[in-house]
């Protein structure tokens, strides 16, 4: 038993991990005809507590009450994972990574997150302003906007062969791309970390 | 109580006295909680595969690993594989329904929104889906951020007839 939860602590390889996400797939297509797609329940929250009037809210939320228990289970899995099967040694970060993010200002890489950022500590400051409140804001905007976040086009619409998911998966990285080597630099200095 | 009363009205005739309240209960939540626990499962791997980890999507966008390419790109393989199967033997729900996979169009938005969201995606680290693993995991702060999201999503919501599609 021992050996089974120290085994299972490890870090699973991204083999393992790819196809199981893939097989949310059919899991949910055979289960009751839904498909995959996460971003949604941003919208049903809207529907289901702020709809005030506007027609992109006014439809039956309760009918997508599955995509609603989905991502609580995830929450649930999150903190299952989190805190019973946790990894006990610290993340490994790419080494080239590591020295670009460390000339950002960045120095703790032992955790899933980088500390120094990811803490309510930092909620009313820049940090939180950049981090949490326009972070969030990009990326319930444009998945909407997109009609779909990873899970949604990039896992279900390219598996279904849709044309129009490769092109809002190649914005997505263009995206990232530029907040990553163009703006993150400048969001840092603000920031001042 | 009242979500049960509406129910049966909307099936039909059924006389509320007649009715068995807690076979029809457990039907119904038996409904949702087969995705509460793919959920789960799904929120475990994304723990365990450390998905969810902010450093994880800098080497993605800084192409330092091939970690995150390999499991999206094996997910959506194994995706292709499924579907592909399921039209190929016409394979069926487990209530016997005949599955249908709505197609999508192309709009603009694909491309802009697509891009605003991977703006957002380099600085959470986040992906809708993994912002609630991140919550669960421990790191509570990103609450703020799935507050925000859904803010995010209120507003394109209001401003969507103006917005360029």
């Amino acid at each position: 038993m021992d050996q089974f939860i120290a085994w299972i602590s490890q870090p699973w390889p991204w083999y393992v991990a790819g196809p199981m996400i893939g097989l949310t797939v059919p899991a949910l297509l055979i289960l009751g005809n839904k498909s995959f797609g996460i971003s949604s329940s941003l919208r049903h929250a809207c529907a289901a507590c702020i709809p005030a009037g506007i027609p992109f809210f006014t439809y039956d939320w309760k009918k997508e009450m599955w995509n609603i228990m989905f991502v609580l289970g995830v929450l649930i899995g999150g903190a299952l994972a989190g805190f019973l099967l946790s990894n006990p040694n610290e993340v490994v970060v790419a080494e080239s990574t590591q020295a670009a993010l460390r000339e950002l200002g960045i120095t703790e890489f032992g955790s899933l997150m980088p500390s120094e950022i990811f803490n309510w500590s930092n909620l009313f400051t820049l940090k939180g302003l950049f981090f949490f409140v326009i972070g969030g804001f990009l990326v319930g905007f444009g998945t909407r906007y997109a009609g779909g976040c990873t899970s949604g086009h990039a896992i279900m619409g390219i598996s279904n062969l849709q044309l129009p998911s490769v092109i809002a998966t190649i914005a997505f990285m263009l995206g990232g791309f530029t907040m990553t080597h163009l703006l993150l630099p400048y969001i840092m200095r603000i920031v001042g970390l | 109580m009242t979500v049960k009363l509406k129910a049966i009205e909307k099936s039909g005739s059924t006389p509320v006295q007649c009715e068995a309240p807690n076979m029809q209960k457990a039907d119904k939540k038996d409904g949702l909680l087969k995705y509460l626990i793919v959920g789960v499962l799904f929120g475990i791997i994304f723990v365990k595969a450390e998905i969810i980890s902010w450093f994880r999507i800098q080497e993605m966008f800084r192409l330092d690993s091939f970690f995150m390419y390999g499991v999206i790109g094996s997910a959506i393989l194994v995706g292709i594989i499924s579907i592909q199967a399921i039209k190929r033997f016409d394979i069926k729900t487990i209530s016997g329904e005949r599955i249908q996979i709505g197609n999508k169009e192309f709009r603009k938005g694909q491309v802009i929104g697509g891009f605003i969201f991977g703006l957002g995606w380099a600085i959470t680290g986040a992906c809708p889906g993994p912002l609630f693993a991140q919550i669960g995991s421990g790191f509570t702060v990103v609450a703020v951020t799935l507050l925000s999201a859904v803010a995010g999503t209120w507003v394109y919501g209001r401003f969507a007839d103006k917005l360029p599609n």
